[in-house]
């Protein structure tokens, strides 16, 4: 095959990715995005021009090597395209699914000045799941340091430490709360967007190659302290990445009726429990008829969207689910993908709209919702424009559940007895952005624990930084306190 | 995996287990809790510590059989393995010399009331407790209430052992009688309602040991909160102790009752299953 000139390549429309049909996919809990096939993959690596100075890579917060593993993928050399991605990323099943894409290596691509940008998260994907599939190239497990570590989180942040720490052949173990590893992956992000098998296939495998041990049912706070686990268990260094679990309500009157839940509760029963295959699981998940989630970040889309498909499984008629947002559609914060997805499969959104109270029947279950329409102000803090509420406009809207999706913060169980741990006043942990250094010696955090409640992929980023410096440490290259 | 090593049933309902558990077993205190799941397919259900022994690295929980999850658990021997056992979970019983203290265990809390009941005596408080069930069958544990009190009143409701009365008679006549420094009243959401309601005229602090519905057990869910006169608060982690007097008892028996219909679906689908099994 003769060489295409970038002229040739750039004339390649980008390719669109197999997705279920909406009205199919809204009735089940199957992927909703298929993957590409060998031929998709090989057309949209043929659009890559290699950049000399390539933008996507300034984009990426772990610094994937894009040109280098699209390259090797188009000459045919999937194991060589797998050995490179995984020199930055231990994860790519997962993150070419979850990675906000549009704003991060793709919105740098310069492809995307003109036309498309190359679709580097479906590329990602398609090397990931291959690797998944086939094993090309395990992670190789160097010879002991004899240093430990205790990795306290199993989601994206301490994942990705974790692996980046056995990697130098650092011993660490995984503590984890719950019966399963993966933290969001698991428990939060829906099969239907990232299935399990994939999360616990990238984990396995990882674990297996690097020896890492799996603690579940750990809650460190309760079980261990973080002071324990330092100065009795033998760990030479601890990394928090504990995430932000807890959910936040909003503070009016009815908000502790039945049926009102947190997207966090919602999600667990659905995700993790599998309440959806109910009663072959034992765990239950109601859904309502007539269901609002109350804001419109990537937790609430998800919420709304499960939503549908139980309703769908159990042949509600005239069900609905709306999406209550107190700003505009400029400043919906979920991934743009999302948006568009919970559009199409039928969500209902109600923008510039903000609730004042829930209304219960004589069972103390969720019987309605007095709401009020908004306009928007000044930009805020966060620099979206604030909604002031427009005085008279209170409506009542008909809803039988309603799902609180407002943001998490951290979970302070872990903050037990753990003194000279520094937190800001939203409850993060005061970490260096670089290093994850924290005020306490020989503690380091990262991800939503520090930064409150953001993506997978900036957890990541937060990981991979933290387990440089961890291993800078345990090599005695560095010591901070 | 953590395995069943003692199986022990007391009267018709009650049935008590020991758990092989050391690295729970070095921090339980009492009032705290685990979680636990039987297999891949089972919920995570929520059950407060009834004895931890550090020395054999043991957790002892008692249950009584009123739900598919409770229900499996009972037909578990020991050998047998749970999924999951998560502890322990919770703020421990704030354990001091408050004086003269009351300790109510109605029904299956009797398990939790005693080893909140021990410790408040190793502490110096002067300890009375009064055990209550429907029925003599589902009374236990007698004798270890007594060694750890200094006073024990028994009371089933039928009458069929000790005093004919419901746990709050003798408990509204001790607080009449004497100086009572603070009660522990632990059992069915009901009972601490009405205990709450017999102390409340007094002025008598009470504690309750809240059983919500939960699913994480660290404060991830919140479907476990409870509404008090300063705000909700989260069972599994503000909890699960909480002072009587300012929880809305009509609004937590309501959440208690949220999931009926599918707690019967889930016995149906249940019993169906074991009866498939049974033909093969």
């Amino acid at each position: 095959m003769t060489e295409l000139t970038n002229r040739e390549r750039m004339k390649i429309p980008r390719q669109e990715m197999p997705t279920q049909d909406p009205g199919v996919r809204r009735t089940n809990y199957d992927e909703v995005a298929l993957g590409f096939t060998p031929e998709l993959a090989q057309q949209e690596a043929n659009r890559c021009i290699q950049c000399k100075k390539p933008k996507c890579v300034e984009g990426c917060p772990v610094g994937v090597p894009i040109p280098e593993f699209i390259k090797a993928l188009r000459e045919g050399d999937i194991e060589g395209s797998i050995r490179t991605m995984k020199e930055k990323n231990n994860l790519p099943a997962i993150c070419g699914r979850v990675c906000p894409q549009e704003t991060q290596c793709e919105a740098m691509c310069v492809l995307g000045k003109k036309g498309k940008p190359v679709a580097i998260g479906r590329l990602e994907r398609y090397i990931g799941d291959y690797e998944l599939t086939h094993r090309t190239c395990p992670l190789e497990r160097p010879e002991s340091t004899g240093k430990h570590v205790a990795v306290v989180g199993t989601g994206p942040a301490g994942l990705t430490c974790a692996v980046d720490l056995g990697r130098q052949g650092h011993e660490v173990v995984m503590f984890e709360s719950l019966h399963s590893p993966g933290g969001v992956l698991v428990y939060g992000i829906p099969e239907f967007r990232l299935p399990k098998s994939v999360v616990h296939a990238e984990i396995d495998y990882a674990a297996e190659c690097l020896g890492i041990r799996v603690h579940t049912d750990a809650v460190i706070g309760r079980l261990y302290t973080i002071d324990e686990l330092l100065n009795e268990e033998g760990f030479d260094a601890v990394f928090l990445g504990t995430g932000a679990g807890l959910p936040s309500f909003l503070r009016i009157p009815g908000i502790n009726y039945n049926g009102v839940l947190s997207a966090n509760e919602f999600l667990t029963r659905v995700n993790l429990m599998k309440g959806y295959r109910f009663p072959e699981y034992d765990t239950p998940v109601k859904v309502g008829k007539k269901v609002a989630v109350i804001g419109a970040g990537n937790v609430a889309m998800d919420a709304a969207r499960c939503s549908l498909r139980l309703q769908a499984l159990q042949e509600m008629e005239g069900a609905a689910v709306h999406i209550v947002y107190r700003r505009s559609p400029a400043e919906v914060p979920a991934r743009v993908e999302e948006f568009h997805h919970a559009e199409e499969e039928g969500v209902i959104f109600d923008f510039l709209t903000n609730p004042v109270e829930i209304y219960g029947d004589e069972n103390k279950v969720v019987s309605g919702m007095r709401c009020i329409r908004t306009e928007l102000g000044e930009p805020d803090d966060s620099g979206r424009r604030r909604p002031i509420p427009i005085e008279g406009s209170e409506f009542d809207m008909d809803v039988d559940m309603v799902i609180m999706a407002l943001g998490t913060s951290p979970n302070p169980i872990v903050f037990i007895d753990a003194g000279g741990l520094e937190r800001s006043r939203w409850g993060t942990i005061v970490a260096n952005e670089e290093t994850g250094q924290t005020t306490k010696a020989r503690v380091w955090a990262g991800g939503d624990v520090v930064t409150g409640a953001a993506t997978v992929i900036s957890a990541m980023g937060a990981g991979k930084r933290a387990a440089a410096d961890i291993d800078r440490y345990l090599e005695g290259e560095s010591s901070p306190w | 995996m953590y395995k069943i090593l003692e199986k022990e049933v007391l009267g018709d309902i009650n049935k008590l287990m020991v758990i092989e558990a050391p690295e729970i077993a070095r921090k339980a205190q009492p009032g705290q809790f685990i979680i636990l799941r039987i297999d891949e397919y089972g919920e995570r259900i929520p059950l407060t510590i009834a004895d931890f022994d550090r020395e054999a690295g043991t957790i002892t929980i008692m249950f009584q059989e009123v739900g598919k999850t409770t229900m499996q658990l009972g037909t578990l021997e020991p050998g047998g393995e749970l999924a999951t056992f998560a502890g322990p979970l919770g703020h421990p019983t704030e354990i001091e010399d408050y004086g003269t203290v009351v300790c109510v265990g109605g029904g299956t809390s009797i398990a939790i009331i005693y080893p909140i009941a021990r410790a408040l005596k190793q502490a110096g408080n002067t300890v009375i407790s009064i055990i209550g069930a429907r029925n003599k069958d589902l009374l236990f544990w007698e004798d270890r209430m007594r060694a750890v009190s200094d006073e024990l009143i028994v009371c089933t409701d039928d009458g069929s052992h000790g005093r004919k009365a419901l746990v709050t008679e003798p408990l509204k006549e001790l607080l009449e009688q004497r100086a009572i420094d603070r009660v522990w009243a632990i059992g069915p959401a009901i009972m601490m309602k009405f205990c709450a309601a017999t102390t409340e005229p007094f002025g008598v602090p009470t504690i309750v040991s809240l059983n919500t519905i939960m699913i994480d057990g660290t404060g991830m869910c919140g479907g476990c909160r409870v509404q008090l006169t300063e705000g909700a608060k989260f069972v599994c982690a503000d909890g699960p102790e909480f002072d009587a007097h300012k929880v809305d008892w009509d609004l937590l028996l309501a959440r208690q009752r949220f999931y009926l219909d599918e707690e019967k679906q889930a016995i149906e689908h249940w019993e169906h299953e074991c009866k498939l099994e049974a033909m093969t």
